[in-house]
């Protein structure tokens, strides 16, 4: 079923009877020729991607409880490709150009947003760093505007330019950033997976891997065995404990994220801001709420919640930068589990068991990742070789020496 | 959270800095003929356990102390506060 | 002025008139009112429009689930949108205006998407919208964007400020009502530390809302008289208006007061405390939230809850209507009726779902039995209900009750997980509770008064007796059980029109159904698809209703479909309140230099480098930029002598036996063979092999050494020799203390350095070249017997030292080295002055040091010994980190010297075009050089170390630049350092 205004418009007519279900809810089969363990937006991009683009037939994600229940479901919404590093901006530049045609691409309304992504700038230092960024952005095609606190003045004076403890002396923007409804993204990707014949399984957690003199054959079930010439796991935030399940162990440490949302307020924010000088970032959505979070919590967790001393911190960034928000109420706070890698950045690549592969480590970026991800993971299924921006994502990267570290912070995952 | 610390007695977890699995104690010998691949597995690979975890919480805000923590990731209930020096020494740790 | 729906009775204070406006309208209600009651007592019955179709909406209920009556508080920076009218103290002189509307709130422009509701069915945006394409972010989205939100921020500062503290006891007891009454009695009679936190301004909860008795008193001043005991008690802390909204690890909660919210004047006091509350027990007792029944337009201003109406008549004196009507599926629903009768209040009907005998009867009420409301009648206040016998009957307030949820929400906050109890059709606590948490009262699902004051009390006693308290001999209050059975009954199938269950966000029970259809058949997915709960009222009377209707269509039990998660806050919370007084300049601390006082008098401008505050340079008469003055700083100082405080530098003082050892496996270059009274400068890496800090490490005596680290790193630095310390080599004899606050420190730089010092420094210390050569250093006194340290080091690449006393004397330190310099012309130099000189003589800093980079990319490769353990030998000799066209720190000239160099531009080769491709390495720190008269760099590029001399391009799109620049070596000054050793 396609959608369209004339659709919404006849349904509307007609009293809404027509509108069949997003995605099928199809019993697993004994056999598939690629088996996705992970229900999230990554695992169903894959899928969409492996079928419309790699022609692949044969395809189940398998999810242990609703699709979209992970980060995908739970994070602050950004889109971006404001990275530095050449492992990361061009892969992140390919995401956000999928977002840019992605609901033209699987007909339906993510609400892709290019409002824009503002980080703060509060000392020459860091000037030097985010020009020396902006930059890397612009050789690798991406758009990237450096401006002064004048012009942020005019644009956004609301921000505390006057009373600040760190005061702002200037922002990189990248107008093409921005937001997405982030849910829907797990269901236009579903819909279009489903539609494109992938089997998408709720409700079935994968128990086991079935691995045979170094080959994976296929994974263990809560419903039972499934054979697969390839499996393609990709559960970020439980992506240690699935692959200890095929015996190993990964350069991951699982930390939870808390976001938060206010209540609905006329509209304030025009895009997405960043407080250069401490924990904290915001949007408004389209409903209104202000949608905002900070650092991690800092200790390995895999309780989808945090604990007070963050929610403080980010809020004390919040006003700092922005004081008019006192008045304004956080309503819900939730908590994603995050696979914190130890250079900050994921991996796409190959195990060292055939037929088994690893999708993960995206920290707390991997919701804009989510198109490029899919689609480089496909590309990885389909033909064995990595998608040219996305080459350097391997799990061996650590042992050659080859970090991808925006951060500057090394081996230790809570600083990235 | 509330850290007990063995010295001090109860903590608030905001007083401590968070390192991370407790393994880290377990340094390789440079001189080792694989140190290159231990020092690897040492720095990067990490059990990330669903359930207790051993790990390394340093009192900052406090008397220095680096603590080692059994603490279960799933329902954060602290089960053992040791302090590290003392679990260095008893895995080997000396000089 | 008149309050034509005030009845008899209640708690408000008749004595005390307060004067309030609702929507410029004056209006007047009394003390003890909410906004709510007393706008119901002006018959105001439309108080605002709901999210999505603009409904017409009154006040539902009379408490902090309340869907519709939101309204916006105050005025101008004040102005508080989104409150809830039920839980807002009146006071005299409040405006209030309602919110959500474009036009006046009864003639609503933006009303008439309600009839395209057909159209905007649950879910509907995600199917159109799309093309074409570019249209979202141009019109689409701005349309939507406007129409969406609810209140209005100010676009202020906030005026007032929030305070937070710290709160320890034995037991917490959440929400005063019987049980949490009951409960607080026994555990403060017992001695023990409590709080007792409640979120009304009243104690009591349902006991002022209802007519029942304990120990042959009304409820309400039962209440009263527990309050008054436990507020005489030393260990007991009453804290009403107080809303605990969360519970986190450990047995610690947050929690609200709202200090001025409901004074006219809120000078001088903060408006909100933020409260954590670190408790051993903790019980919740907070209550219970009625549910409506879905039906045909039961949205409409006049439908309320009927638990709500006798709020209103029994605690303030107030009828929502004069002709009531009630629908209800349980026996609570009667008392609302029997209630406003005992009152004198006209009830029209009573409608029972449940075929049952009439619990009461009342002269010339319609009353039926197995019977269901089907429609309302009247748009902006009903005025008559229709029935499934197609009977109409007059009703200007309907009274609906579907039976009570238990607030269980503090025991989901970690992972407890409600359970479903078929006995009152609702979920009840599960297991998995916040450790040390208990629930006694309605909150458990215990829903009668007797119960519950019974269960409040063993509950306490519980819990003081697993602390080691005995509890006191006192027995619970004597109170009866009123009837309360119940038939669950969800929705009325009958009837024309849209029934709605989530009121706020205009969810009914038709999009319920589409969402199931649609295949968004788990609870989550039902949430976020149609927005069910997501409103500011977390759909506290709508989920469970839409749960039970989600489960009839999928013909699973309403335990099977099971419910969403509660996550903290209960209730909104003010960010404001969460962030505390951390805002504005107190954001975070400022740490000041021991010479600020001094700098402040002369002139400095100050810059904020992490929390310090330094002098950036110091600006003298007639200059006209900051570059006048810093040139003027690099060049007197290279030409006499310049003062710089250092102090920022992390100082890690080291002692012990093992304390060249210790030092030698923290650096990568090698620190056993440092001789006493000897400086080295000292590279160290991370575990990883990438360059880390830097600084230099002074053999003051046998065994005792100081080390400074960068400004930034001193507290990281010094975390990290703790822990080598501690769980790397324990067994090493050496002990650290952080100094850096302790000693105030400044460099003396330039040809008269020693001129200069040599008269501070006290008889016989000689600081000769000869007695006292480069990189040597010294414990001395100064001045007269000030102790002091004394380090022959440079960063400015001249004569240069750097000497430190005791904090407290830096103040009379940087004076005395001023008034000691006079003759020399002496000036300070900031850090501006500072990072030219070091650019001028290629000393890397935060720019190169930057975590990304090694000692072989900064040209240190040969620093790190390969012939000890140190940190980040091993990992350091990784392949990839060693690749012959890594980068390498380099200088950088432009051809055209009168071209400037900018940080942040990459280099590209001459002929190769600008991309990533080509892309050869960055400027890393620049500078004009007041020496050499034109712009210099600092930079990594590929191969740098074999390309002196090779021009490339630094290319810097984002400020629309290109400047050719050559490769040089990173010394553009005094590159032998002749000018440190004389």
């Amino acid at each position: 079923m396609r959608y369209s205004a004339m659709r919404v418009l006849l349904e509307g007519l007609t009293g809404n009877r027509g509108w069949k279900p997003v995605w099928r809810d199809p019993e697993p089969k004994p056999q598939y020729d690629v088996v996705i363990v992970g229900g999230g937006g990554h695992g169903l991009a894959t899928a969409y991607y492996l079928a419309k683009q790699f022609g692949q037939q044969n395809i189940a994600v398998l999810e242990k409880g609703w699709i979209g229940s992970g980060n995908v479901g739970r994070n602050t919404t950004i889109i971006r490709s404001n990275y530095l590093l050449p492992g990361n901006e061009p892969f992140y530049e390919f995401s956000l150009k999928l977002w840019e045609g992605l609901e033209q691409d699987f007909n339906y309304n993510a609400m892709v947003s290019q409002r824009s992504i503002l980080n703060l700038i509060h000392s020459d230092p860091q000037r030097d760093a985010f020009a020396r960024r902006a930059n890397a952005m612009l050789l690798a095609g991406a758009d990237a505007e450096l401006v002064d606190a004048a012009q942020l003045r005019r644009e956004l004076p609301f921000l505390d330019f006057d009373n600040a403890r760190f005061p702002i002396r200037g922002g990189l923007f990248q107008r093409r950033g921005g937001t997405v409804r982030h849910d829907a993204v797990a269901w236009g990707y579903a819909r279009g997976a489903d539609s494109l014949g992938v089997d998408i399984i709720q409700n079935c957690e994968v128990t086991g891997f079935n691995i045979d003199n170094g080959i994976c054959r296929g994974v263990e079930t809560t419903r039972g065995n499934i054979r697969a010439g390839k499996t393609a796991v990709c559960v970020a935030g439980s992506s240690s404990r699935v692959m200890a399940l095929a015996g190993m162990r990964l350069p991951i440490e699982s930390h939870v994220l808390q976001a938060f949302v206010t209540e609905g307020l006329k509209p304030l924010l025009p895009g997405v801001i960043t407080f250069g000088a401490g924990h904290f970032y915001v949007s408004q959505s389209d409903k209104g709420g202000l949608v905002f979070g900070g650092d991690i919590d800092g200790y390995n967790s895999y309780a989808q919640r945090g604990n007070l001393p963050v929610v403080e911190d980010v809020c004390e960034g919040g006003m700092a930068i922005m004081p008019m928000i006192g008045r304004a109420r956080l309503l819900r706070s939730w908590g994603g589990i995050m696979d914190m890698s130890m250079d900050g950045s994921p991996f796409i690549d190959k195990t060292h068991i055939d037929g088994l592969y690893f999708n993960g480590g995206w920290c707390y970026g991997g919701f804009k990742a989510t198109p490029a991800s899919g689609y480089c993971y496909a590309h990885l299924l389909a033909k064995d070789t990595p998608h040219p921006t996305a080459t350097e994502y391997r799990l061996d990267r650590f042992a050659r020496g080859h970090l991808i570290d925006e951060k500057g912070q090394g081996a230790q995952p809570n600083l990235h | 959270m509330i850290i007990n610390h063995p010295l001090l007695g109860p903590r608030d977890a905001a007083e401590f800095v968070y390192l991370g699995d407790a393994s880290l104690i377990d340094r390789p010998d440079w001189q080792d003929p694989l140190a290159a691949e231990k020092f690897h597995d040492y720095l990067y690979l990490r059990d990330n356990p669903v359930g207790n975890h051993r790990e390394l919480w340093y009192h900052e805000q406090g008397d220095r102390s680096w603590l080692v923590v059994t603490r279960n990731t799933l329902t954060h209930e602290i089960i053992k506060v040791e302090l590290a020096t003392d679990v260095a020494r008893k895995r080997g740790r000396s000089r | 002025m008149s309050q034509p729906h005030r009845i008899n009775g209640g708690l408000t204070d008749r004595t005390q008139a307060l004067h309030f406006t609702f929507n410029g309208k004056a209006m007047q209600g009394y003390a003890g009112d909410t906004l709510a009651s007393a706008l119901l007592a002006n018959g105001q019955r439309l108080v605002g429009r709901s999210f999505k179709y603009h409904r017409p909406r009154g006040i539902f209920s009379a408490g902090s689930e309340e869907p519709n009556a939101l309204v916006e508080l105050r005025r101008d920076a004040h102005c508080e949108p989104n409150t809830r009218a039920t839980v807002a103290e009146l006071f005299d002189g409040l405006e209030a205006r309602s919110q959500n509307h474009r036009g006046s709130l009864e003639f609503d422009l933006m009303a008439a998407t309600d009839l395209l509701s057909p159209f905007l069915s649950a879910g509907f945006y995600y199917k159109t919208f799309m093309w074409p394409k570019a249209f979202w972010e141009k019109f689409y989205e701005p349309i939507i964007r406007a129409s969406a939100g609810l209140g209005r921020l100010s676009g202020q500062s906030d005026p007032d400020f929030y305070d937070k503290g710290f709160l320890h006891c034995d037991l917490l007891v959440i929400g005063a009502g019987p049980a949490g009454l009951a409960a607080a009695l026994a555990a403060g009679r017992s001695g023990a530390r409590v709080v007792l936190a409640d979120e009304d301004f009243v104690l009591g909860g349902r006991l002022n809302a209802e007519t029942m008795q304990i120990g042959g008193q009304m409820g309400s001043a039962w209440a009263a008289a527990a309050g008054g005991e436990l507020a005489a008690m030393g260990n007991v802390r009453l804290m009403p208006r107080t809303t605990v909204y969360g519970a986190y690890d450990h047995g610690i909660f947050g929690a609200l007061e709202r200090r001025t919210d409901h004074l006219a004047d809120t000078t001088g006091a903060p408006r909100q405390i933020l409260w954590r509350v670190y408790a051993r027990r903790s019980i919740l007792a907070a209550g219970a939230t009625e549910r409506p029944i879905a039906f045909a337009n039961n949205d409409r201003p006049g439908v309320m809850l009927a638990g709500a109406v006798r709020t209103y008549a029994n605690r303030f004196g107030v009828t929502p209507g004069r002709r009531v009507a009630v629908f209800t599926n349980n026996d609570d629903g009667w008392r609302t009726a029997t209630d406003l009768a005992g009152k004198g209040v006209e009830i029209t009907a009573i409608i029972d779902t449940r075929k049952i005998r009439p619990l009461a009867s009342i002269p010339g009420v319609v009353i039926m039995t197995g019977a269901h409301v089907t429609g309302t009648a009247g748009r902006k206040g009903i005025k008559a209900i229709t029935l499934n016998t197609g009977q109409r009957i007059p009703a200007d307030c309907l009274a609906v009750s579907g039976g009570w949820n238990p607030n269980v929400h503090l025991t989901c906050h970690q992972r407890g997980r409600p359970v479903w109890d078929n006995d009152i059709s609702a979920f009840v606590p599960g297991g998995d509770l916040p450790p040390g948490m208990t629930v006694a009262g309605a909150a458990n699902g215990t829903l009668t008064l007797a119960a519950a004051l019974k269960e409040g009390h063993a509950t306490a006693n519980a819990a003081l007796k697993s602390l080691g308290f005995t509890p006191s001999r006192s027995q619970a209050p004597v109170a009866e059980d009123e009837p309360r059975t119940l038939e669950a009954f969800w929705h009325v199938r009958a009837g024309r029109g849209r029934a709605w269950l989530d009121f706020q966000n205009d969810v009914t029970v038709k999009d319920v159904k589409l969402a199931h259809q649609e295949g968004f058949r788990s609870v989550e997915h039902l949430k976020r698809y149609t927005t069910l709960g997501m409103a500011t009222d977390q759909g506290r009377t709508a989920n469970i209703p839409a749960l039970a209707i989600m489960a009839e269509c999928t013909g699973k039990t309403i335990a099977e479909t099971g419910t969403t998660i509660f996550r903290p806050p209960y209730t909104p919370v003010p960010i404001g309140a969460l962030a505390g007084r951390a805002r504005g300049k107190d954001f975070r601390p400022y740490r000041l230099t021991p010479s600020h006082k001094w700098a402040s008098e002369n002139g400095a401008t100050f810059v904020e480098t992490g929390n310090w505050l330094r002098a950036q340079w110091f600006a003298r008469p007639g200059e006209k930029g900051w570059r006048d003055s810093v040139d003027r700083e690099v060049r007197m100082t290279r030409a006499s002598v310049g003062i710089c405080d250092v102090t920022t530098l992390g100082k890690i003082d080291i002692q012990g036996r093992d304390a060249a050892e210790f030092l030698n496996r923290i650096y990568a270059n090698g620190f056993a063979k440092l001789a006493v009274g000897k400086v080295r400068y000292g590279l160290m890496l991370r575990e990883d092999g990438i360059a880390y800090d830097d600084g230099t490490t002074a053999h003051l005596a046998e065994n005792h050494y100081v080390m400074t680290t960068t400004t930034a790193n001193a507290v990281l630095v010094f975390r990290r020799l703790e822990f080598a310390r501690q769980c790397l080599w324990p067994d090493l004899d050496v002990h650290l203390i952080s100094a850096t606050d302790g000693w105030a420190q400044f460099a003396v730089a330039g040809p008269n350095a020693r001129a200069l010092l040599a008269k501070l420094v006290d008889a016989p210390f000689d600081i000769s070249n000869e007695a006292f050569p480069f990189m040597a250093c010294a414990s001395l006194s100064v001045c007269g017997g000030t102790p002091a340290r004394l380090f022959r080091i440079s960063f400015s690449g001249e004569l240069a030292y750097e000497i430190a006393v005791p904090a407290r004397f830096g103040d009379a330190m940087i004076r005395a080295l001023m008034a000691a310099g006079k003759e020399f012309d002496a000036i300070p130099y900031g850090t501006e002055a500072l990072g030219v000189m070091r650019i001028e003589k290629g000393h890397a800093a935060g720019n190169e040091l930057n975590g990304q980079t090694t000692a072989l990319n900064l040209g240190l490769g040969r620093m790190v010994s390969k012939k000890k353990d140190c940190i980040g030998n091993v990992l350091s000799e990784r392949a990839e980190l060693n690749r012959p066209d890594a980068v390498r720190l380099v200088g950088f000239k432009p051809v055209d010297r009168a071209e400037s160099l900018a940080a942040g531009a990459h280099f590209i080769n001459r002929g190769d075009p600008a991309d990533m491709d080509h892309d050869q390495g960055w400027m890393s720190s620049v500078a004009f050089s007041p020496m050499l008269g034109h712009s210099i760099g600092l930079g990594f590029i590929s191969r740098g170390h074999e390309r002196m001399g090779e021009i490339v391009r630094a290319v810097d799109p984002i400020r629309k630049r290109e400047v050719e620049v050559e490769i040089t070596s990173p010394h553009f000054f005094d590159p032998e350092g002749e000018r440190l050793r004389v």
